[in-house]
């Protein structure tokens, strides 16, 4: 139980802090408006909020569903094919030297100012977590069960191997990159906003700024960090569930 | 499912098959392990093969398995001549069970990677005779080190090969799950040309219907007197005690 209260309190922690940074720094409203104002805005904005909200949630998870179909598909050629490796390793340790940042622009003249280029920046900004952790957790079998497995097979049958103990044995590993992809998909879809589009919580941030609705700025920051923090949470509580097998798992890693 | 299990149905016997390692060799890292090693195992006899760490005994094991790690050769035939891939069963030390699968899954492993449909009821009744037919649903994380070990036992017999080779199964045991499960092991691989790899004197005397001893550098082995009595043997035994003795100085004398 102690456990369930960690959360509310240092939220209000943080609460009281912000209000009193308001009080006592004196600060206008314009620079820094105080959690009430943001909340009032937050409640009669509702409705708007919601709106751009699940415009910027679908992205992130239509995002997040893609580059993880991109990454897996990536890693497991890497891992069965020493050809694949020797072609694609290489373009995918330079794809990270090009900030998927420095890219956006040219998705949104390439992809329009819809969900396609803020979709493909959350594919793109997960694809290397995914990928990497994956293939790192194909390369790692353990040597004994890859034995075993040698001495059953009368032929040799590397997808068997494959299927039956490369995949399972890298599901942690790829329950690893999965949940890095959680913390970073908004950050994609976010910036594909910013960067030009006519909706979502980025969208509303940016148009809020530019009239000076600074509590409108606030209240939709709050809900993106909602967001985030929901989409961490249900994929780590997700992923918990699927691999009860394993060890790391018994022991939450966030705490 | 059936609940309960009639005794084992008798398993069709397989002809005993005889195996025959010449001139293996094994290099590692610059140092010769062992060079032009003559090896043969007596179709359907257990044989227990002894020596101290870092002998060789292992990549010995890996040759007869197949899984011929870099530096080691030899020519490996079965007693009819022909090879011996697809008819040799492996166990090591480590239970080597996949923590995805539970115990029943884990024990069919071997028709499941072969593409082939899993003798479901047979496994159900090799896992009752090695007493774990409540545990056939159970994850292999919570069984202890013993039952996992059985249910590696069930997955090997449910192989059904000619030859079994074994890499110290039991030496991650306490001493009682070890006695146990070293009985087991007679009693349900008779018949079966067993290589049984070990570090302990006791164990190889307590198993071995002959014994081989792998010592020096490069090594080479020597048969210790066929014992009598069959195994599995009383540890208390007068003659083993003897041989123990026996043992200990080839050993140190190496």
């Amino acid at each position: 139980m102690k456990g369930f209260w960690r959360g509310p309190l240092t939220l209000g922690g943080l609460l009281l802090a912000w209000q009193l940074v308001v009080t006592f720094g004196a600060l206008p409203p314009y620079i820094l408006p105080g959690p009430a104002a943001v909340l009032r805005r937050l409640w009669q904005q509702a409705g708007l909020l919601l709106y751009h909200a699940g415009v910027t949630a679908l992205e992130i998870v239509l995002g997040m569903l893609l580059g993880t179909l991109l990454g897996c598909g990536t890693a497991l050629a890497l891992g069965y094919s020493r050809r694949a490796r020797r072609w694609l390793l290489p373009v995918l340790i330079a794809s990270q030297a090009i900030p998927v940042f420095a890219i956006a622009p040219l998705l949104v003249l390439w992809l329009g100012y819809g969900m396609g280029s803020k979709i493909t920046m959350a594919m793109l900004i997960i694809y290397f977590p995914v990928t990497a952790n994956f293939y790192d957790g194909l390369r790692h079998t353990q040597r004994g069960w890859l034995d075993l497995a040698q001495v059953m097979l009368t032929e040799p049958r590397r997808w068997a191997l494959l299927w039956h103990i490369a995949i399972p044995a890298a599901l942690p590993a790829l329950a690893s990159g999965l949940r890095v992809a959680a913390a970073i998909a908004p950050i994609g879809a976010v910036i594909g906003e910013w960067v030009g589009s006519s909706a979502g919580l980025g969208y509303l941030m940016l148009h809020a700024n530019s009239r000076m609705q600074v509590d409108l700025m606030f209240a939709a920051l709050l809900v993106l960090a909602a967001l985030a923090v929901g989409l961490y949470f249900t994929v780590d509580a997700s992923l918990r569930r699927l691999l009860p097998w394993h060890p790391t798992f018994s022991e939450p890693e966030t705490d | 499912m059936p609940t309960r299990f009639a005794p084992l149905s008798p398993i069709p016997v397989l002809p005993p098959l005889a195996v025959s390692l010449r001139a293996a060799r094994l290099v590692y890292s610059g140092l010769i392990l062992f060079d032009s090693l003559d090896l043969e195992l007596a179709g359907g006899c257990f044989t227990c093969l002894l020596g101290p760490s870092g002998i060789g005994k292992s990549s010995l094991l890996r040759l007869l398995a197949g899984l011929t790690p870099p530096g080691i050769s030899g020519e490996l035939r079965g007693g009819d001549g022909l090879p011996l891939a697809g008819r040799v069963a492996y166990m090591a030390q480590q239970d080597l069970l996949l923590p995805w699968l539970n115990v029943l899954h884990n024990v069919t492993l071997g028709s499941r990677l072969r593409g082939e449909r899993a003798d479901r009821n047979r496994a159900l009744e090799l896992l009752a005779r090695v007493g774990l037919a409540d545990y056939a649903l159970a994850r292999p994380d919570t069984l202890s080190g013993g039952m996992r070990q059985r249910a590696a036992l069930a997955r090997t017999l449910l192989e059904d090969r000619p030859v079994v080779l074994m890499d110290e199964p039991f030496s991650g045991l306490d001493a009682l799950t070890r006695l146990r499960l070293q009985a087991l092991a007679a009693e349900l691989l008779a018949g079966r040309t067993v290589l049984l790899i070990t570090h302990d004197p006791l164990e190889a005397l307590r198993l071995g219907e002959h014994i081989l001893i792998m010592n020096g550098r490069p090594a080479n082995l020597s048969i210790l007197p066929d014992l009598p009595g069959a195994p599995p043997r009383d540890p208390g035994n007068p003659a083993v005690q003897a041989a123990y003795r026996n043992i200990l100085q080839r050993l140190e004398a190496a």
